[in-house]
């Protein structure tokens, strides 16, 4: 636990001095707007990408619904932003709340699903929301909410990352955690020793469908509107390709598949119809080569030279 | 000797298809009792439906006094209870010493963890031996180990053991056999299911012959070994 702190105290010493660096090249205006709100497309994907993965990921359970809950917290923000003119996190939060709620309510009848039906399930269940979203005339429907206040900061995006990346990380090594991963490993053998695994099914479910919550909220108060259409399941199949990509159960893995897709996106953002030609390549050369993704189950913080400050905990 | 287990008419139902068929049975305090019979018969189902697996339609199951039938799993681990599982189950991903973890996952007395760990160490020393080791990697024998081990974490009254000696050389399910009636002598009762009649009748004192999905035959289990009819069915000849 003791090393589990340091490792902590170094990513975040070492998560500052990134943002002093990033920071720095903002207000020098090195980095253009679009840059800049790339960068902040990064930080809310890494949030998605590394939510997805505590439910995908560490608990094997095939989530293909991250978009719904990321136009749940996306519209609860905006409303309590706009209309009711609540302070920023607070939206936010409520966002969060909101989808994590609905994350619940759902995920106890889904979770007893297997594999593809619950696929399929989630699937559905995000499109549902979407289309209620446009069916509902106080948001916008169709057409979109508008006159968002533009809030997103590249400061609010990393350092909500930053909280994310630090709560999920806390979660998988706690004794939940392990039990998530007990789960994903060998769901009956989990059972069989004393894994309430319903419990744990619905509790990673909650706390992803949150998170993707929180990072809709970020993502709409980067634009002066949003539209139903943001959400669709394409966007649930991209967070899932970071997932697929940087590894199943490694959030180091996540960080690297949302830079990846983010970027190759961005940067064929001329061409948008290569993007999927090029996924397509990625996860191809992935299956041939590393099937288990690009970090597979480790981290970076696994890698030797964290071990020196660590004091040892592996041999 | 006190009865520990007793179950009483137990039907059991996969979807449509009726499993067990009422059965019966009885597991004393300290014995090792035993279940043969062919494949398909309904050994596993039972041991399941024990361990809260399955919940039977109808009939009691009663632990110590305690009614359990249609208990959560976790709730019949902690009653005193563990299974392992047919075909072993082990983590493959984890280590060793994750393995062994997670068997005590519903335990908070840390110090009574550190002490069953202990004694797990002492009986299987290749557990100890190879603790960091990823369980996958485990031979056969070495897997049947981590099995049993992590069973014994959740230090259970009793020992539910279905088909510890699949795919094992015969060398090593006499090592295996022989753990068993050490752990037994050591104060765990068991219930072990068993295709390998000879093995585990040697070992039991009481068996249960179960056959698409009812009992056929009962007794001690010298007698049955000895029985004519168990002879031609479960012990070639
Ligand atoms: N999940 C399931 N769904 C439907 N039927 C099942 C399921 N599991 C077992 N059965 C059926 O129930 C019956 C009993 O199976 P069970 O696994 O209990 O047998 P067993 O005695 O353990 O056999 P084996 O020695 O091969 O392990 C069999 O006819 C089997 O086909
Ligand atoms: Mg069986």
């Amino acid at each position: 636990m003791n090393s589990l702190r340091k490792t902590d105290l170094i990513m975040l010493v070492f998560g500052v001095a990134l943002f002093i660096v990033l920071q720095g090249l903002i207000t020098g205006r090195i980095l253009n707007s679009f840059w800049q709100l790339n960068l902040i497309i990064l930080c809310i994907n890494i949030i998605l990408s590394v939510s997805l993965n505590l439910i995908n990921g560490y608990t094997g359970q095939f989530s293909l619904g991250h978009a719904g809950f990321m136009a749940i917290g996306a519209y609860v923000s905006v409303v309590l932003t706009t209309n009711f003119h609540w302070p920023f996190l607070i939206a936010l939060l409520a966002g969060g709340a909101g989808a994590g709620f609905l994350g619940f309510l759902i995920g106890l009848p889904t979770l007893r699903l297997y594999g593809d039906y619950l696929a399929i399930a989630t699937l559905g269940l995000g499109e549902i929301i979407r289309i209620t979203i446009m069916n509902i005339e106080y948001v916008g429907g169709a057409a979109g909410f508008m006159n968002i206040p533009h809030n997103t900061t590249f400061t609010w995006a990393f350092f909500l990352m930053l909280a994310t990346l630090f709560i999920i990380k806390n979660f998988v090594n706690s004794t939940h955690g392990r039990a998530c991963i007990a789960i994903r490993e060998n769901e009956i053998a989990a059972e069989a020793m004393g894994i309430n695994t319903t419990k744990y099914k619905v509790m990673a479910f909650t706390i992803g469908a949150g998170f993707a919550g929180v990072a809709g909220g970020l993502f709409a108060h980067c634009f002066y509107i949003i539209n139903p259409t943001s959400f669709t399941f394409m966007q649930s199949f991209n967070y899932l390709i970071m997932v697929v990509l940087g590894g199943l159960g490694s959030i180091t893995g996540s960080i690297a598949g949302a830079f990846a897709v983010t970027f190759v996106s961005a940067g064929l953002a001329s061409w948008p119809e290569f993007r999927m030609i090029i996924y397509a390549l990625m996860l191809i050369l992935l299956m041939f080569y590393r099937p288990q993704g690009l970090f597979g189950y480790i981290e970076i913080t696994d890698f030797k030279i964290f071990s020196r400050f660590r004091g040892g905990r592996k041999s | 000797m006190g009865t520990m287990l007793k179950i009483d008419n137990i039907n059991v139902y996969y979807g449509a298809i009726h499993a067990i068929k009422g059965i019966s049975l009885e597991v004393g305090e300290g014995e090792i009792v035993t279940l043969i019979g062919a494949n398909g018969a309904g050994k596993s189902t039972t041991l399941r439906t024990i361990s809260g697996l399955l919940k039977p339609k109808s009939g009691t199951i009663t632990f110590e006094g305690k009614e359990i039938a249609g208990l959560a799993a976790q709730d019949i681990v902690k009653a005193g209870i563990s299974q392992v599982p047919e075909g072993r189950r082990i983590f493959a991903n984890m280590t060793v010493m994750e393995n062994l973890d997670l068997g005590a996952f519903i335990r908070k007395d840390k110090e009574g963890v550190q002490k069953d760990l202990k004694n797990v160490f002492e009986r299987f020393p290749r557990l100890e031996e190879r603790k960091n080791q990823e369980a996958g990697t485990l031979s056969g024998g070495e897997q049947q180990m981590l099995a049993m081990g992590r069973a014994l974490m959740s230090r259970p009254r009793l020992l539910l053991l279905d088909e510890p000696s699949m795919g094992l050389a015969p060398l090593l399910i006499r090592e295996i056999f022989s753990i068993i009636a050490d752990i037994n002598k050591t104060g765990t009762t068991v219930l072990l299911v068993e295709q390998n009649a000879n093995m585990a009748l040697s070992i039991a004192s009481r068996a249960y012959v179960l056959e698409t999905g009812r009992i056929t035959l009962s007794g001690d289990a010298e007698k049955l070994a000895a029985s004519e009819d168990v002879r031609k069915a479960y012990l070639g000849g």
